[in-house]
């Protein structure tokens, strides 16, 4: 089932009482999310991915602009009749019943000519039960499970009625490190199985971008970028988008586009010229943040960065270099080499060759991405 | 698994949007009117006791249909509550005996606590067992024998015979107890490498801390007292002894020639309005102390 | 030797409650079980003519006894299920509602902090039938065609009726308080999961939210129980003093009775008295949690 959001804005009166704006936490949102994928909603806390959420599962109706589902207009439609499954942060499961009779309690809501004997709830609970992999655990109770457990039997009780959508609001993050790597590969291959289009929720932008067809960042409210996981990567429409994903971090530098080129304080690093903002040409000279990706550093004796080398950290793998420079917004940065590769020292000074296409540069007031063109 | 779930159309789903917020409209002002029925349940009796109360005897006897509302009003039955029955003994005694049992058992509900809580002795565990299965003894049970041992004591129509045997609880025990475990035992230890006693410890730092339990537990104390009859009853029969209760009852059988209604609930309202005050002052400590104590006035 | 004297302490801050645990609770429990075998103990004499079960078993042949058992036990069963249904409604409806909820808790938590006596002569002023009026009750009644009746010296069934009325009036707003709190604390993810299921309100309610708060239920029906079957001040507060008189003694005011007042001065038959109360008391609250492990599952 396609989702579409079409300018859709939620707002919540504000819990302060002094302050009588309302709390916007969903801020205009127009994107569709295509049929039978897998899409991970993503931002930092307080950013309003779980009211997305619950905007499509209709547990929220929004203050203005209307939601699709196929060609349909679900903006009025209560939560029950969307055919929707939801997963919760802390899975929801009903303490009092059996792993069994929590799949099956959906299907005992169906009435009329929908109603299940009791074998046929049965039958289908098992099925789900078995997708997930927890048909031996049927006769347990919730608390008797482990974590992982207890997630498997709540996708299964959002999967059991077969919805058009199913939403996971942050599925891993109440699960420990090992778990969450497995439980997430779990999870994509379930979606695989069933086709069903799937939106999670999480802040965690490796969780996202390992297991996501599409990936939509979002920012106190606002929708940032959507796109698939390595393509939001490679480019990111602003710098908090560029900021937000990738572990480590991207290094961010103010810098000056002259002359046709790219100037860190008083050095040139790279020639750019051709600079264009959304389809407009921009004028020189012009003041840009500067990001680089901790694998854009290509160590070289004579290479045009030089920086102030602080600590060089040997991880196996990879050398991470920490380094500094006048230019930086952040004290240090962080450089990513192989661990074969020579790293060229003199006086404490290291020098790098940059990666263009790991360089990406935003404009300084708007934040937005600048497009370039190198040699 | 397929996806064929959902069939409504438009309009469909727009009707129902509206039948739904109607309904939806409905269910609530049912739940304010049957909310509204229980309040005014609750509150008709202290309506009708002050209303009564500033009725003249007359009037009041005069009216075949009793009537919501008061034509003349007079205070005149607060002056005969005071005058013509010892009311004001019974408050004093009430006051009197109420801040005295509560002081006494907070003293030694402190120092129990405390004991339970921090200090080492030999047999702890065994005697806090001992005193938590006391929580099951209803006082019923040892009222008879209490009752006797006043007696021979010679403590009838006294206050001590009066306040004795409720200075202590053993579910106050417990729960301070538990309030002062929580007080982090590092503050403890470091109060005893620094030197300081027990007794200072207890009074400087754990007092202070578990104040807010203090008071919650002085003041359902308090509310228990200033309503207690049944061993006031058992134990006084002058009534320069009496506390509210038996004045009440006192009163509804023997005071103000027994059909002077109006009078009578003056003497209720009089009783009643420092509980009340108390309970607007303090409501939200009462309420969450009875919910965390689970206990049953 | 140090040691010795931190030991020594530790009892010194214990000894107030030891003492007068030991003097108004354990003593007086053996004591109550001794009286209770004591044939026709004497208060003044301080002797008894011998030891058995002759007070059992006068108490259980007294009229008054069985009447006031018959009492006790029509208060239990018909107070404890009306007040925690009552109660549950209450919780529920203030549950669902916003605005005023807090005005509404404020009002409904009164009662627990008025004096029973007090109000309870309130009570007996609105519902009691006298010369000169019919009283409030009747005149409301009055309005739909019922005839009137005399609550408070009337028939058994009026003063039962307006007995349990007013013990579920007392009772209610500790009940109202644990469920509303129990209510709150139910995790809104279940009702959400529930709504996006499309289950029926009813439904949620019996199988999601009462088993939920199952436990805090099971809590008040037990007290509820030990409560009313320790019901004596509520119909002091309505009838007076001389209960028996009146038809409306409990097994509480048989124990007071016998000890004390009009008929009193009969400690062993008070204490035989009293534990049988304690014995009934005992198994029925034993039988609730047995029932309830059954029924509250984790």
């Amino acid at each position: 089932m396609k989702i579409t959001l079409d300018h859709v804005t939620k707002r919540f009166p504000n819990r302060n009482k002094k302050i009588h704006s309302d709390v916007i936490a969903v801020n205009d949102f127009t994107f569709e999310i295509p049929d039978g994928k897998l899409i991970g909603l993503l931002g930092p806390s307080g950013c309003g991915k779980s009211t997305t959420l619950n905007l499509i599962s209709g547990l929220e109706t929004p203050t203005s602009g209307r939601i699709f589902f196929g060609d349909t207009d679900v903006t009025d439609v209560p939560a029950e009749n969307r055919g929707v499954g939801l997963v919760f942060q802390n899975y929801a499961l009903y303490p009092h019943l059996t792993v069994l009779d929590n799949i099956m309690f959906p299907l005992g809501n169906l009435r009329g000519s929908e109603k299940l004997t009791k074998e046929q709830m049965r039958d289908k609970a098992m099925a789900v039960a078995k997708l997930v992999q927890i048909d031996e655990l049927t006769e347990r109770r919730p608390k008797e499970l482990s974590g992982g457990q207890q997630q498997r039997v709540a996708i299964a009780r959002a999967l059991v009625k077969m919805p058009s959508v199913l939403l996971l609001d942050e599925p891993l993050s109440n699960l420990d490190a090992r778990l969450r790597l497995q439980t997430r590969e779990e999870l994509a291959r379930i979606q695989r199985e069933t086709g069903i289009t799937t939106v999670f929720v999480t802040h965690d932008q490796e969780e996202a971008m390992s297991i996501s067809d599409l990936i939509v960042v979002m920012k106190d409210g606002l929708f940032q970028q959507m796109g698939k996981p390595q393509d939001v990567y490679d480019i990111p429409d602003n710098l908090f988008v560029a900021k937000f994903l990738g572990t480590p971090p991207i290094n961010v530098f103010e810098g000056t586009v002259r002359d046709g080129r790219l100037f860190l304080g008083e050095t040139a690093v790279l020639p750019v010229h051709d600079l264009a903002m959304g389809g407009e040409p921009v004028g020189e000279p012009k003041n840009v943040f500067v990001g680089i990706r901790p694998e854009g550093f290509i160590p070289a004796e004579d290479g045009a960065l030089a920086l102030t080398l602080r600590k060089i950290e040997v991880m196996g793998r990879d050398t991470s270099v920490v380094a500094s420079h006048e230019a930086l917004t952040t004290p240090t940065l962080r450089a990513i080499v192989a661990s074969d590769a020579p790293v060229y020292e003199s006086d404490g000074i290291v020098r790098f060759d940059i990666k263009p296409s790991k360089l990406h540069l935003f404009d300084r007031d708007t934040e937005a991405r600048i497009a370039f063109v190198t040699d | 698994m397929t996806q064929e779930n959902v069939v409504f159309s438009g309009t469909a789903a727009t009707d129902f949007s509206s039948q739904a917020k109607r309904r939806r409209r409905i269910r609530t002002s049912l739940l304010y009117v049957f909310l509204t029925i229980w309040a005014v349940a609750v509150l008709f009796p202290f309506y009708w006791m002050i209303l009564t109360s500033f009725k003249s005897q007359g009037a009041y006897n005069s009216e075949q249909t009793p009537k919501f509302y008061v034509s003349e009003p007079t205070a005149e039955n607060y002056r005969e509550a005071f005058t013509a029955v010892p009311l004001a003994r019974y408050f004093g005694n009430t006051l009197i005996f109420t801040i005295v049992t509560t002081a006494l058992m907070m003293v030694v509900i402190i120092l129990a606590a405390f004991a339970f809580a921090r200090l080492k002795f030999r047999g702890k565990n065994l005697l806090f067992t001992l005193f938590l299965s006391l929580m099951m003894i209803p006082n019923e049970l040892v009222i008879i024998t209490n009752y006797v041992t006043i007696t021979k004591w010679d403590l009838r129509n006294s206050f001590p015979g009066l306040i004795l045997p409720s200075i202590t609880s053993v579910f106050y025990i417990y729960l301070l107890k538990e309030t002062f475990e929580q007080i982090p035992e590092e503050l403890y230890k470091a109060a005893k490498v620094d030197g300081t006693s027990d007794f200072k410890y207890l009074r400087r730092v754990m007092i202070p801390i578990a104040r807010p339990t203090l008071v919650t537990i002085a003041i359902l104390k308090v509310i228990e007292c200033w309503n207690s009859y049944v061993w006031p009853r058992l134990i006084t029969d002058k009534a320069e002894y009496f506390l509210v209760s038996n004045g009440i009852q006192e009163i509804r059988e023997h005071g103000f020639g027994r059909d002077n209604i109006p009078a009578m609930m003056a003497a209720v309202v009089v009783i009643s309005v420092p509980l009340i005050v108390l309970f607007l002052i303090f409501r939200n400590k009462i309420m969450e102390g009875v919910s965390r104590g689970g206990i049953k006035a | 030797m140090k040691q010795k004297l931190r030991q020594y302490k530790a009892w010194l801050y214990l000894l107030p409650a030891i003492v007068f645990l030991g003097i108004f609770m354990v003593y007086p429990l053996l004591d109550v079980v001794i009286y209770s075998f004591e044939e026709g103990f004497n208060f003044v004499t301080q002797s008894s003519r011998g030891t058995g079960l002759f007070n059992y078993s006068y108490v259980l042949h007294d009229p008054y006894f069985v009447q006031a058992l018959k009492n006790t036990f029509l208060i239990v069963i018909i107070t404890v299920p009306v007040s925690t249904g009552l109660a549950l409604l209450i919780s529920l409806a203030l549950s669902s509602v916003k605005p005023l909820r807090n005005l509404f808790q404020t009002v409904y938590f009164l009662p627990y902090v008025t004096n029973t006596l007090a109000v309870g002569l309130v009570f007996m002023v609105l519902f009691k039938k006298t010369a000169y009026t019919d009283g409030m009750v009747n005149l409301l009644l009055g309005v739909f065609g019922v005839p009137s009746v005399d609550f408070i010296d009337g028939p058994y069934w009026a003063k039962l009726l307006v007995m349990c009325i007013y013990t579920v009036w007392v009772v209610l707003p500790f009940k109202i308080l644990i469920l509303t709190s129990a209510l709150a604390s139910v995790n809104p993810d279940y009702y959400k999961a529930a709504r996006v299921d499309g289950t029926r309100p009813s439904r949620i309610f019996f199988r999601i939210t009462l088993p939920l708060i199952s436990p805090m239920v099971f809590y008040l029906v037990i007290t509820g129980f030990i409560g009313a079957f320790k019901a004596y001040s509520d119909e002091v507060a309505l009838f007076g003093t001389d209960l028996n008189a009146a038809g409306m003694n409990t097994m509480v005011g048989y124990v007071y009775d016998m000890l004390y007042g009009a008929s009193g001065g009969y400690p062993s038959y008070a204490s035989a008295a009293a534990l049988i109360l304690f014995l009934i008391v005992l198994t029925i609250t034993c039988i609730n949690l047995m029932v309830s492990r059954r029924s509250v599952h984790y």
